[in-house]
This record gives structure tokens, C-alpha cells and sequence, in this order.
């Protein structure tokens, strides 16, 4: 995990070959390397094997309900925007066992736990993914009720993060203050300058695990006009944004419980849940028991559930938002209002994947702007 | 501890294609564990051995299509403990329930030489629309973990973890990439319920349905991005009218296109 420590190593400058020796210096130490890679006609995240695996000269075109691939005409390895799922279901997977029991003397005995996993590196975080891991991990990191599962997977991660140099069709963090510029929670960060005659990569140390790889890379140190051109990418990419959300409204939501929007999203919305689950911070689970058919075996899961579904709030006697609009308000509500009290942050980083990847382009910044220009109209 | 009488099972069977029962031997790694289990006392697909009723736990694969299915259905629910319908044809009435927009009648003449003969009903129904059920399993075919996880439930007097949320939530859930959004493919997964187990869109297909209408499912504004996608209103009505056209969200959703 990044550390807190400030090492102050002098910016460096991988080329291809150096970002292949990273990777591979990663493996060496037992990291199971997490990239992006084109699948499924989309830039996804999973294990890669080195620098050829890597979406070269592949863009995104996000819009709302709308993803599309499209070739960048360059050789840029990271041009893309945010893969469809963020590095949430490699930290808080979406199925987890949490014990096996068998039965035994007329109880049960508890089974023990399986081997964890190998360590994660992740290649290619944002800055808005770097917000919604450190939202995650305050979520998870309670002291008296935190989730260790969460909290170790991450303690043993490697982060390198990559900085965008263009804003994506849906993307609005400079609005929500998480990126695009990455700040902290790294433990290496990534420029790209991928020009006609030289791509490289500029690379700081975050942590001292971080600059403790870079120092074994021996890679030159970055020449300022390098440094000059990544600070101009990152700040044309913020001024790019075409989304905004209204902060002070989005704080208040709960004030506005009977506006007439609510029913308008109510008809719009599929209740269908992608929103929940592409979300990197909405982090709600179910737990399942499961048996074998003898009964002498017995397992406890937890699974990603998500506010859209009625039994999602079924308690005794029945469910309490049995209507679209109720569930769509309480998502909402919950993600840009009430998570302020309960976890001292917005839940919203501005990624814009709920926007790209809801069935029919349900945008959460037009809702929220949709009640900020007609406040009263309840 | 006492050994503990096994459970009887029956397998019963009207208006279908036989697949959802086919689910059960299809269990194969499963299956010997189940014999141990429970008694299989009625199963003609597989054994001719017939034992009467009463029975512990039915499982009903099929619509009810004629007056004999009826009298059938009625005589099942009285010998079953626990009565589970199986299947899009037992929950829905099945592709068979595509009669239930048309005329027999015509369509009797058409196929048969002597249409005299046929003894059917106008139309194709579920089971709960005749008798009680205890739980309804859905699918086209059904899903053989969740058949499993059905017989474990009531074997072990516990809730069958069966969601009757949509099949969005099992794509993300197994890192599918949605195919409406990232290549415009007409799916009606966020109207469906899960349980497949991404079968179509985990082969770059949209979904059909074939687990039926999931918990408050909005077709309308389903079918409004389908049109939005370019399908015109003959297919999307069609989209909507397969496995589960009879239905009731995707009923009401098909008789408002085309």
C-alpha cells in the first residue's frame, strides 16, 4: 500500500523498455500484475505479462449508455479513459467466502481459511480510481467494524498510477476535486508522453516501496520540458470536462425528498443496478448461507447487492422502497449527501462510469443539475 | 444421529420440451449425492418405476394446455407436500403461450389433417395459474446450480437463494462487458431476471429473456432504447414475446409494439 512518507526522488523517465522492466520487476516479487488490455471490445482490466498486452494507440468514446473503442492513430499505451469496472472487484471482489463449516457433535466446526492470494500490482489507476480506493478503504477501514479482507488486499498492493492526459466523454473529477492530476496514494506515478519520436513515461516515487523500485530501474532523470508538457496535458485535460456536478446541491439532496424529478427518473430508470455495480465506491454486500444437499456442509458468502433490487431493503414484513424512484433517490441521495455524514466524503469521484454504462445514459450530474435549477419544484 | 427417512421426489411433466427435467440428470457430479438424499419415487424420463403419492417435494415441468393437464396438475398439487414449478413453460406457459395471441382454431386447421381430434385449451398457462406453488423456478431451461440450490433449501428447511434481480447485476458481477452498451446489441437483461449465468452476453450476445421478467421490470423504457437502437416496433414486440411471452411485464410490453 502507499505510504505517507514523501521520498523526493527526482522525477525519472522509463522508455518502453523500461516500463517492460518494471512489469517484470513486479512479477519477479511475487505481484500478480493487474493492466488494462483490449477484451470484449472495451479496455478492461486484468493480468497482464508485459508492455505488449497493453491497449496501444486504443481511445475510448464514452457517452451516456454509450462505450465505443476507437483507434487513437498513436502508439499511446494509457489513452484510453476508465475501463468499464474499476480496480473495485480485484480489492472487494464480487463473490467472497467468508467460512465453510461442517457439521460436527451436534454443532458445527468452522473450516479453516484458504490460503490468501497472491499480491496484486495494479498498472493504470486514475486519479479518480486512486480517490474511490482511498473512499473504499475509509469505508472498509473502520476500526471497530472494518473489513480485513479489504484492508489486507490493499496493505499488500502495489499501486502505479497513471495520469490522464485527456478527459473522457463522461468524465467529471475535476468537478468533484479528484483528479485529474494524481496527488497521492501511489506507490509509482506515470506520465505518457506519447509523441512521434519519443515515448516515454515519467515516473515519481510516492512511497518508499515505490521509489524503491524506480531506483532499481535506473532510468535517466526526466528533462523539464518533459515535466513542462505533462503538467499542460493534465491541466487541458481538466479544462476539458463537459460535465459539472452542483456541489452545494448535491450535499443536499435529502432536502429536496419530494421533488417532482424523482418520479421522472422513476420511469426513465431500468432499476437494473449496473449503475451500483460499476460504481468503484458503492461497496454494498449480501450474505448468503449455502448448504450441500446432506447438510453436513455449509458455506457463508458475500456478494455485491445493490440498492436497486427490492430485497435490498426487505426487512421484517416487507420492502420498503418498493418504487423505482425510491431506489434511484436513495442511491443517490445516499452516494452525494448522506455519505458526507457517514464517511466525511462525497461518495462520488466523477469516474462517469454509472453515465457510460447505464442501459439507457441516466446521467447523475443532469439529475442533480435537473434539481438545482428548479429547487422549489417539489 | 437417527437416520431420517428420505424425502420423496417426483418429476411430472406437461406442456414441454423435457429440458428442465433433463436439468436434474444433467447434474451428473450431483446426481449420486441427490439419490442418497432423497427418494426419487416418480421420474418416467428417467426410470420406469412409478411409485404413488403422496410425495414430499413435486417438481412440474410444463404449461397447462388441455382440459386433462387440468385434472392432471390439480391431482399433483394434492399428493405434493411441496409443489415447485420448474421452468419458463411451468412459470409462464412457455413458447407454447404464443397461442395465447392467436386462434387455435386457425392454427389447428393449418397443421392438422383432422383437427377434430385435438382436445386443447385457447391457451397456455402456468401453474400457479391453476394451483398453488410453493416456489417458482425460472429459466429457459432452468439453471442446474439453482435447481440444486432449490432441492438443498427445502431439504434443509431454509430459503432458496434464488434473485429476482436483473441479469445486469450477474453480468457485472462476472466482469462481462455489457454488449448494449459497448457494441449496441439489443439485450433484455436489465428486464430479466438473473440466473442464467450470463450465457448469451458471455458470448457476445444480447439476452432473450429466457429467465423471464425480473422484480419491478420497466419495459417501456427498455423497449424505448431498444427503438432508440434502431429495432422497429415489429421487433421489439417479438424481442419481447418468446419463453416468457405470456409473461405479465413482458405481455403487457409485446401487445404495445407491432
Amino acid at each position: 500500500m502507499p505510504g505517507v512518507d514523501d521520498p523526493k526522488t527526482v522525477t525519472a523517465a522509463l522508455d518502453m523498455a523500461g516500463l517492460d522492466a518494471l512489469i517484470a520487476a513486479l512479477a519477479e516479487r511475487g505481484y500478480r500484475v493487474i493492466g488494462p488490455m483490449v477484451a470484449d471490445d472495451a479496455v478492461v482490466y486484468d493480468e497482464i505479462a508485459s508492455s505488449a498486452d497493453l491497449p496501444a494507440g486504443v481511445g475510448d468514446e464514452q457517452d451516456g449508455g454509450r462505450y465505443r473503442l476507437r483507434a487513437r492513430g498513436d502508439g499511446a499505451l494509457f489513452g484510453y479513459t476508465v475501463a468499464p469496472q474499476g480496480w473495485k472487484r480485484l480489492l472487494h471482489p464480487p463473490r467472497q467466502k467468508m467460512f465453510a463449516a461442517r457439521r460436527q457433535d451436534g454443532g458445527f466446526a468452522i473450516l479453516p481459511p484458504e490460503p490468501a492470494a497472491a499480491p496484486m500490482a495494479f498498472l493504470g489507476v486514475r486519479a479518480c480510481e486512486l480517490a474511490a480506493i482511498g473512499i473504499q478503504s475509509r469505508v472498509f477501514g473502520d476500526e471497530a467494524a472494518g473489513d480485513p479482507g479489504y484492508r489486507g488486499r490493499l496493505a499488500r498492493s502495489f499501486v502505479v498510477a497513471v495520469e490522464c492526459a485527456e478527459a473522457g466523454g463522461t468524465c467529471f473529477c475535476a468537478s468533484m476535486g479528484t483528479g485529474p492530476q494524481v496527488e497521492a496514494g501511489f506507490d509509482i506515478r506515470l506520465v505518457e508522453l506519447a509523441g512521434h519520436d519519443r515515448h516515454v513515461f515519467l515516473a515519481d516515487a510516492g512511497s518508499a516501496k515505490g521509489a524503491e523500485m524506480l531506483s532499481g530501474l535506473n532510468a535517466p532523470p526526466a528533462p523539464e520540458a518533459d515535466r513542462a508538457e505533462a503538467r499542460r496535458r493534465v491541466s487541458a485535460a481538466a479544462g476539458a470536462m463537459g460535465r459539472t456536478m452542483p456541489a452545494a446541491t448535491a450535499r443536499r439532496l435529502g432536502e429536496h425528498a419530494e421533488h417532482r424529478r424523482w418520479a421522472d427518473i422513476g420511469k426513465r430508470c431500468l432499476s437494473c443496478g449496473n449503475c451500483t455495480m460499476v460504481c468503484p465506491t458503492c461497496f454494498c454486500t449480501t450474505v448468503e448461507d449455502v448448504t450441500d444437499l446432506k447438510g453436513e456442509h455449509a458455506e457463508r458468502w458475500r456478494t455485491w447487492d445493490s440498492c436497486f433490487s427490492i430485497d435490498f431493503s426487505y426487512i421484517h414484513g416487507g420492502a420498503i422502497r418498493n418504487e423505482v424512484r425510491s431506489r434511484y433517490r436513495q442511491w443517490i441521495t445516499h452516494k452525494l449527501s448522506a455519505w458526507h455524514e457517514q464517511f466525511g466524503t462525497s461518495g462520488c469521484v466523477g469516474c462517469g462510469r454509472c453515465i457510460t454504462w447505464c442501459p439507457v445514459g441516466i446521467d447523475i450530474t443532469e439529475e442533480v443539475q435537473a434539481i438545482h435549477a428548479d429547487g422549489k419544484g417539489r | 444421529m437417527a437416520a431420517r427417512a428420505k424425502p420423496k421426489l417426483a418429476v411430472w411433466k406437461f406442456s414441454s420440451c423435457d429440458g428442465c427435467q433433463l436439468t436434474l440428470l444433467d447434474c451428473e457430479d450431483e446426481l449420486l449425492a441427490i439419490t442418497e438424499e432423497v427418494r426419487i419415487s416418480y421420474f418416467l424420463e428417467a426410470t420406469r418405476k412409478a411409485e404413488k403419492g403422496p410425495y414430499d417435494v413435486s417438481l412440474v415441468e410444463g404449461s397447462i394446455t388441455t382440459p386433462h393437464d387440468i385434472k392432471a396438475i390439480r391431482d399433483v398439487r394434492k399428493n405434493s407436500k411441496v409443489l415447485v414449478s420448474i421452468g419458463a413453460c411451468s412459470t409462464a406457459g412457455g413458447i407454447q403461450a404464443l397461442r395465447n395471441f392467436a386462434s387455435v382454431k386457425d392454427y389447428s386447421r393449418a397443421v392438422y389433417a383432422h383437427p377434430e381430434y385435438l382436445d386443447t385449451l385457447t391457451t397456455s398457462t402456468a401453474i400457479s395459474d391453476h394451483v398453488r406453488v410453493d416456489f417458482e423456478l425460472r429459466g429457459c431451461p432452468i439453471n442446474k446450480h439453482q435447481l440444486l440450490e432449490v432441492l438443498g433449501a427445502f431439504l434443509n428447511g431454509r430459503k432458496p437463494n434464488i434473485p429476482q434481480y436483473s441479469e445486469c447485476v450477474e453480468c457485472k458481477r462476472n466482469g462481462i462487458v455489457c454488449r448494449m452498451v459497448a457494441k449496441g446489441t439489443p439485450c433484455l437483461g436489465p428486464a430479466t431476471q438473473a440466473g442464467c449465468g450470463t450465457l448469451c452476453p458471455g458470448t457476445d450476445r444480447g439476452c432473450y429473456g429466457c429467465f423471464g421478467p425480473a422484480e419491478g421490470a420497466n419495459t417501456a423504457a427498455l423497449a424505448a432504447r431498444l427503438a432508440h437502437l434502431g429495432k422497429d416496433d415489429g421487433e421489439i414486440g417479438r424481442l419481447f414475446r418468446t419463453f416468457n411471452a405470456n409473461a405479465e411485464a413482458f405481455r403487457k410490453e409485446s401487445q404495445s409494439h407491432g
